[in-house]
């Protein structure tokens, strides 16, 4: 990598989630992940500097902050409107050189380790911050197969700043345009055999003794897209024990195609009552969301894959857990003066 | 569906009938335990846990001498506010019980504070009340071991009449018996004495958790709390140190030859300083751990394996494979209770207030104090000490057989306690007059009638409740000592109409999903029918199985909560199980294919 082009492309190892203004929430995410030693596919973020002075080449052009800040997020087709144009715009803007040649040098040296796809996945500044709801409103790309459709999805994840979603988003929770910039994960795609999510906490009754893991055959794109209805397990976080095991029948699989993104297949009628995950595979997915979840010190929203090749559990993803974390449980008890009043919970009738 | 909603109610107890034929075996049980009328209006249900099977007269004695003690520590000792006893009736030769709640409030008010001053004492003060317990509880086997065995010489040894002692025989025979009783009697009170407290103690805790983790299952509690060198795994660890000494001594290869107890024993007397080395050790082993019987104490035939050396042994083979194997069968006592530590500590950490810390310190501790004498005091009531008792009216069995009462010791248990003391009597005043004694005509043809009225009750299915449903089961002791809750009660009602026919409910015992085959144990008689790999359906089990479950793959009872000795043995040998179906040995067929999910608390019969 060239000297000067630290500026504008960051590997996961030197990333943290300190670097979230420069890298996105998912960015930084991958590399606090990476420096914790958990397995994540490897990869580079295109960060935020190079979509600054991507954006002030075309600011000067024409405006498009002031016009997004300017709109009333209720005016739909407005919105809609100016999206549709601001898109279109940065999409067709050209990379400025320096840009462009740090994201191949990056792009060889990460194709030149693995000779794979990559994904290409927006990671914006706001992520994971005020409202983790906004992190679905940006574009992400799989199985991207060569470095002008990378560099092209680079762009289109920038646009993707612009959605409809996105814009209306922004403004009714009054972020400042200013603030909001766009990072871009470059990773080698995981021919994942099985891939899921995990989250370290339960969803049903927010227990954080157990983790819920939900899986399925293929990648993991049909167990977040709900095309699915994946295995599900309930498992004890700290014994291990597999309190709740659902196989399902999971009839169809998402996986890659040669030419570039995915298709969904039917899964052969042998494999679809076929648990996905092996007990010792769920095991070890127990241990990696253990370590993340003591690494950040909250419990997590996970996606993982098993690579097809390898059998590596690898994470895609994690975030803090928003739906339980947000709610103010009251206490379960609290000490008494006399150890002995605990059991007039039992014996004084109240029970 | 059109079908007719099934009434959520049970039968009556007055819908109940006596089985025609055993009216006059019915009518021998006291009249304090029959039902009445009255009994309509309350709710009861079949304490199957501890009396499976149909009892003998003799036996009753049992559920009288320890519901008089529960009672009395509920109501009288430590008034708990909630619950007084419990009351018990007997239909069939089924054991049923109701309880006493307390309802009115400024009532339970009263009692609370009275709790407060006894209860609160006990907790407070429990290492040293519980190594008194001990003491007072030795001093009883003590006592009960010394008492002299029932004899009628034809005169009074010469060296009584010169020593001045002044009563004669037959006095001694009232005197042992009446002793004996009141020992058994004394007996119940100890074990009741901490029973409710330690249970009481342990569920406060156990309800912290399922708030804090809702999806925490039972055994992991259990796994916190349960001791690690408690007595009841003494038995099954003795066997395994004799196993490892005969692998030591050479003289292993006499076990594998299929002998008798005790011809194996007349063999390994002939094999020189090894063989007597072993007989040696099995002596050490045998007082006290083998002083515990095949059931949970309330049956005269569960008998000692010091009585019969045949279980014992007969899991004897196998330990020594394993030791010649390469296992060494030591429970790794130390690693065992740093896992345990690990895992109060690791929950610990996920509770996310100190506030929570400090409350779930406080309560493992208490649970900590409470359970050495939850999971030991079985051993020294309803084993040891129960084991002395049946032995001790086997003696009057043999003395009465001895003089025409019965054709065999064993006829005694056909008798109540009461109508034992009339035969002993009846003995004493025939011997004193130089007479015939009434009984040989008497005894006889009523023990045939009562044992042939067993045979009877045994073919019927009895309701597992009578009456009507509670709207909630609020009394602690009903829950705690039997698990038995609305839910279940609900479930109980529900089976046939709308519940899947193949599947079976109970309580996680211990986690792992096993299929084999199904066979059904209704006494201890039939374990030799089951083969390697068979899945155990029975009744109720207790530590006793234990030998047995390095045989089976998994285990079903009827009866048991996760706090059951069934549910504490299987964790403990890590076998898939399921207790407190309710009717497993019933509704599974011998002979057909199940599977256990030890962890859900299912079983499904996969026929």
């Amino acid at each position: 990598m060239a000297q000067n082009d630290s500026g504008f492309v960051g590997w996961f190892a030197e990333l943290g989630l300190a670097d979230r203004p420069q890298v996105g929430g998912k960015g930084g995410s991958l590399g606090e992940l990476e420096r914790a030693g958990i397995a994540v596919p490897p990869g580079f973020v295109v960060k935020t500097a190079a979509f600054e002075q991507f954006l002030a080449a075309a600011e000067q052009e024409a405006p498009i902050r002031a016009r997004v800040a300017a709109l009333d997020p209720e005016d739909l087709a407005g919105v809609t409107a100016l999206s549709r144009q601001l898109r279109a715009r940065v999409h067709a803007a050209p990379l400025p050189p320096d840009i462009s040649a740090a994201i191949e040098r990056a792009y060889t040296r990460l194709n030149a380790q693995q000779q794979a796809a990559v994904a290409v996945r927006s990671s914006a500044t706001t992520e994971d911050a005020a409202d983790a709801s906004f992190a679905g409103l940006q574009d992400t790309y799989l199985w991207v197969r060569s470095l002008e459709q990378t560099l092209d999805k680079v762009r289109s994840c920038w646009g993707s700043l612009y959605s409809v979603e996105s814009i209306t988003y922004r403004r009714r929770h009054g972020f400042a345009e200013a603030d909001v910039a766009m990072a871009v994960v470059v990773q080698t795609m995981v021919d994942a055999r099985t891939a899921g999510v995990m989250f370290t906490r339960s969803p049903l009754t927010g227990d954080r003794s157990v983790m819920a893991i939900e899986g399925s055959w293929g990648l993991g794109s049909a167990v977040v897209g709900g095309e699915v209805t994946p295995d599900r397990w309930v498992i004890g976080k700290i014994t291990g024990e597999i309190s709740v095991r659902e196989i399902s029948n999971k009839q169809i699989c998402h996986v890659p195609l040669t030419e570039g993104g995915i298709e969904s297949v039917e899964v052969p009628e042998a494999r679809r009552h076929t648990a996905c995950m092996s007990d010792e595979e769920l095991q070890a997915l127990r241990a990696i969301g253990r370590k993340v979840e003591r690494h950040y010190g909250r419990p997590q929203d996970i996606e993982w894959a098993v690579d097809r090749h390898s059998g590596a559990i690898l994470l895609l993803q994690s975030r803090p857990e928003t739906v339980w974390s947000s709610k103010e449980a009251a206490p379960v008890d609290r000490p008494a003066a006399d150890p002995s009043l605990h059991v007039l919970k039992i014996f004084g009738g109240s029970r | 569906m059109d079908m007719p909603t099934k009434p959520k109610q049970f039968p009556l107890p007055s819908s109940l009938k006596v089985v025609p034929g055993t009216e006059s075996a019915q009518a021998a049980y006291p009249y304090y335990t029959q039902f009445e009328p009255a009994d309509d209006q309350r709710f009861w249900f079949y304490n199957s846990m501890h009396f499976p099977e149909p009892m003998s007269a003799f036996d009753m004695v049992t559920a009288e001498a320890a519901y008089c003690a529960l009672g009395a520590s509920n109501t009288r000792v430590h008034c708990l506010p909630t619950t007084l006893g419990i009351d018990h009736r007997i239909i069939n030769g089924r054991v049923y019980i109701g309880g006493n709640a307390v309802t009115d409030p400024q009532e339970i008010a009263r009692r609370l504070e009275e709790f407060k001053q006894r209860a609160f004492y006990y907790y407070a003060n429990w290492e040293r009340l519980y190594a008194q317990w001990r003491e007072k509880m030795m001093g009883l086997i003590t006592a009960a071991q010394e008492l002299p065995k029932p004899q009628l010489p034809e005169f009074e040894p010469l060296a009584n009449v010169h020593a001045g002692v002044g009563i004669a025989a037959n006095h001694r025979l009232l005197d042992t018996y009446q002793k004996t009783l009141e020992g058994y009697f004394r007996m119940w009170h100890h074990h009741f004495e901490f029973l409710l407290l330690g249970y009481g103690a342990y569920l406060t805790f156990f309800d912290f958790c399922k708030k804090a983790f809702p999806e925490i299952t039972d055994q992991t509690i259990a796994r916190m709390v349960a001791g690690i060198e408690a007595e009841i795994f003494r038995p099954d660890d003795e066997l395994r140190r004799l196993a490892r000494c005969a692998v030591e001594l050479g003289v292993d290869a006499h076990f594998g030859k299929r002998l008798s107890a005790n011809e194996l024993i007349a063999t390994l007397q002939t094999q020189g300083q090894s063989g007597l080395a072993w007989l040696k050790e099995l002596e050490v082993s045998r007082h006290p751990w083998f002083n515990i019987n095949v059931g949970d104490g309330f049956y005269h035939y569960h008998r000692a394996w010091n009585d019969d050396l045949s279980m014992p042994f007969a899991s004897l083979p196998d330990y020594i494979q394993r030791v010649k194997d390469g296992e060494s069968l030591h429970r790794p006592v130390e690693k065992l209770l740093a896992e345990r530590q690990q895992l109060i500590e690791d929950y610990r950490e996920l509770l996310t207030t100190g506030e929570e810390r400090a409350a779930y310190d406080q309560m493992i501790t208490l649970a900590h104090r409470v359970f050495p004498y939850v999971e030991g005091h079985k051993f020294y009531c309803e084993h040891w000490y129960t084991n002395l008792f049946f032995n001790k009216i086997r003696e009057f069995g043999a003395l009465l057989a001895e003089h025409g009462f019965f054709a065999d010791a064993e006829d005694v248990f056909h008798l109540t306690h009461y109508e034992l003391e009339s035969a002993i009597i009846d003995l004493m005043t025939a011997w004193s007059n130089g007479s015939a004694p009434r009984g040989p005509g008497r005894w006889p043809g009523i023990v045939a009638e009562r044992r042939a009225a067993i045979r009877e009750w045994a073919k019927h299915e009895t309701p597992p409740a009578l009456g009507v449903v509670p709207d909630v089961i609020d009394d602690p002791a009903i829950v705690m000592l039997w698990g038995i809750t609305r839910e279940s009660l609900d479930a109980w009602l529900s089976t046939g109409a709308d519940a899947d026919p193949n599947e079976l409910k109970g309580f996680a015992a211990c986690r792992g999903v096993v299929e084999g085959t199904a066979r059904i144990v209704k006494s201890v008689d039939e374990i030799s029918r089951l083969q390697k790999g068979d899945i155990l359906v029975c009744q109720v089990t207790n530590p006793t199985w234990a030998p047995i479950f390095s045989k089976i793959s998994a285990a079903v009872s009827d009866i048991g909560g996760s706090m059951s000795h069934a549910a504490i043995v299987a964790r403990e040998y890590g076998l898939p199980a399921v207790v407190g179906t309710g009717n497993g040995t019933s509704r599974i067929k011998d002979g057909q294919r199940i599977r256990v999910d030890g962890g859900r608390g299912i079983v499904t019969i996969l026929q």
